[in-house]
């Protein structure tokens, strides 16, 4: 993976982000079983599966956020530990007054230092960043109106500003589609590929629906089960590698550039009209949306 | 041109020793009120900052029954009772609002108990009166640089805090994601805002406190959208209205019932609500577009 990072630290030598072996129980139940997998710079990465398939836990493990029963997590080579600067998080929605008084700018500087204790001083080389990042995201026309005043996806794109302005290696989104329309989604996936790649961000992105993310994704990790698999679309999206997944039989439609997931096999679905299989339309309910 | 001033600063206003008491504890902690206020409101816990002065009323009316000043009494129940409500709600809001209320009933109860001793005791309802609705001419002696000290130390732990809890406010995913330690940081912010209401019950009493913190800081949201410059401003909109209050609590003991002033904690309140209903009267602003097609809205922001 080619990357145009500026800084000569993160060679493309080793992974941005390298699970291994990381399962997590939550309540009695196996959340997460012997996860692995590896991001590189620069690299676009869906984490895919259905509600509750521990998408969330698997990124609040890498954030730090939570301890792993088992295996480990390293960001940039190192473990989990004080790395916050070099893991930008996009959570799925953020909850303010319109009344409040935080401005889109304001918000994306305290990705610059909002750990930091005492008072701020002016910094013209701060508001600069500041500016940039916001015109980098498509964001510069609402800087200055009140967060809570904005839209979902004008949102979206202040939080991704927000967590890309302190050059984190790693940036994590929580759902991001999940609250935004069709339209303002795909813009927000666009302008993340598109921002990760000018700075050689690696991204995570969380996302129910695989077909949203097709057109920019490097690799897909599909979470099922606590187990997951890694590998780009064609290798993972396959009827025998998600079968396996989720210890079920389930098929891979492809239907005009979509991929359909669904419970059951893929000649009855596909070809025969339905007998007491499964159809199509009841097993997409039953598998994962898609 | 003296007469006028004489009828607005009626004679003694600057000689008076509990009048400079006043102005200065009362403009200080209205000053932190305000800025603690903001953080209040950006946070929702408004509910909590008005069970917090409620229930300093339990301290107030206990520090008489002790025969201690009242702002320690103030003082312990908003430390002891802020950080009770922090540990026993949890993060989440409507579980914290449920044991915000369900303390607050007991306590107030337990106030009205000892209420009810302090003017048996005393045979006066001088006590209900000072606790509920303040004594700003009444603070004096070791009190004042007492009060000082306590508005010091808000303020500076406001200063200290600043980022990390606006940073929390707006998500405490976001604040955690930083490395921010985000329930110690909710404990400490409702341990200041304990201590900024035990310091306004001192000036406008436990039932007029929370005026003090949500009113300057409701306006100022009106008139800004930088969290610095909302903070500034509900400072120095409480503090006006203290000053202003002050001053006619003063000159209204030439007002009828003559020689019975009228008490300084209503001035104090009524300013700030008109201050709040004037800031209504601005034109609410708008975003200037409420259209998400891109052409529509370079369209709109370039002819504005």
């Amino acid at each position: 993976m080619t990357t145009t990072h500026p800084d000569p630290a993160s060679p493309a030598t080793g992974p941005v982000l390298a699970l291994d072996e990381v399962s997590i129980r939550l309540g009695g139940r196996q959340i997460l079983d012997r996860v692995a997998f590896a991001l590189a710079a620069g690299e676009f990465t869906g984490l895919i599966g259905s509600n509750g398939a521990g998408k969330t836990t698997l990124l609040r493990i890498v954030m730090g956020l939570r301890s792993p029963d088992a295996g480990t997590v390293r960001v940039g080579g190192k473990p989990l530990a004080r790395r916050a600067r070099q893991v930008g998080y996009v959570p799925q929605k953020i909850q303010i007054e319109p009344d409040a008084p935080l401005r889109a700018r304001d918000l994306v500087a305290l990705g610059l230092d909002g750990e930091r204790l005492g008072p701020r001083l002016p910094s013209r080389t701060r508001n600069r960043q500041v500016d940039e990042m916001l015109e980098a995201v498509d964001a510069a026309r609402f800087a200055d109106e009140r967060v809570g005043t904005l839209s979902g996806g004008e949102q979206q794109r202040v939080l991704i500003a927000h967590a890309l302005i302190g050059r984190p290696r790693l940036l994590l989104m929580d759902e991001p589609l999940a609250n935004l329309d069709l339209r303002s989604g795909q813009e927000i996936v666009e302008l993340t590929s598109r921002v990760a790649k000018e700075q050689g961000v690696a991204v995570l992105l969380s996302a129910h629906d695989i077909n949203p993310l097709l057109p920019v994704m490097d690799k897909v990790v599909y979470l099922a089960g606590g187990r997951a698999a890694c590998g780009t679309t064609e290798q993972v999206v396959r009827s025998d590698v998600l079968s396996e997944l989720y210890r079920h039989p389930v098929s891979v439609l492809r239907v005009d550039g979509r991929i359909l997931v669904v419970a059951g096999s893929t000649v009855t679905a596909d070809v025969l009209p339905p007998r007491s299989e499964p159809s199509v339309a009841a097993a997409v309910g039953r598998g994962v949306r898609a | 041109m003296s007469g006028v001033l004489n009828s607005i600063f009626e004679p003694g206003f600057f000689s008076s020793g509990p009048v400079h008491a006043a102005l200065l504890t009362g403009a200080v902690v209205a000053a932190v009120s305000g800025a603690v206020g903001v953080f209040t409101v950006l946070r929702s816990q408004s509910f909590a900052g008005h069970s917090l002065s409620d229930l300093g009323t339990l301290g107030g009316s206990g520090a008489f029954l002790l025969g201690v000043g009242p702002l320690w009494g103030f003082i312990t129940a908003g430390v002891v009772v802020g950080g009770a409500m922090d540990l026993a709600g949890s993060q989440r809001r409507n579980s914290r609002d449920v044991a915000t209320g369900i303390v607050l009933g007991a306590v107030l109860g337990l106030s009205a108990l000892l209420l009810y001793f302090d003017t048996t005791s005393s045979s006066t309802t001088g006590v209900t009166v000072t606790v509920l609705f303040g004594s700003l001419f009444a603070v004096s002696g070791f009190t004042v640089p007492a009060t000082l000290a306590f508005a010091g130390l808000g303020l500076s732990a406001l200063a200290l805090c600043y980022r990390p809890l606006l940073l929390s406010s707006v998500s405490s995913d976001l604040a955690a994601a930083r490395g921010i330690r985000v329930r110690l940081l909710g404990l400490v912010f409702m341990i200041v805002m304990g201590v900024t209401v035990a310091l306004s019950s001192l000036i406008v009493g436990t039932i007029l406190s929370p005026a003090l913190l949500i009113g300057p800081a409701a306006t100022a949201l009106r008139l800004t959208r930088r969290p610095l410059a909302a903070m500034g401003l509900a400072a120095a909109l409480g503090a006006g209205a203290t000053w202003l209050g002050i001053l006619l609590a003063y000159d209204s003991y030439h007002w009828p019932p003559i020689g019975d002033g009228w008490p300084v904690s209503s001035f104090v309140v009524a300013l700030i609500f008109l201050a709040y209903l004037l800031s209504a009267l601005r034109k609410p602003e708008r975003r200037t577009e409420t259209v998400y097609s891109e052409n529509t809205v370079h369209a709109v922001s370039g002819a504005v």
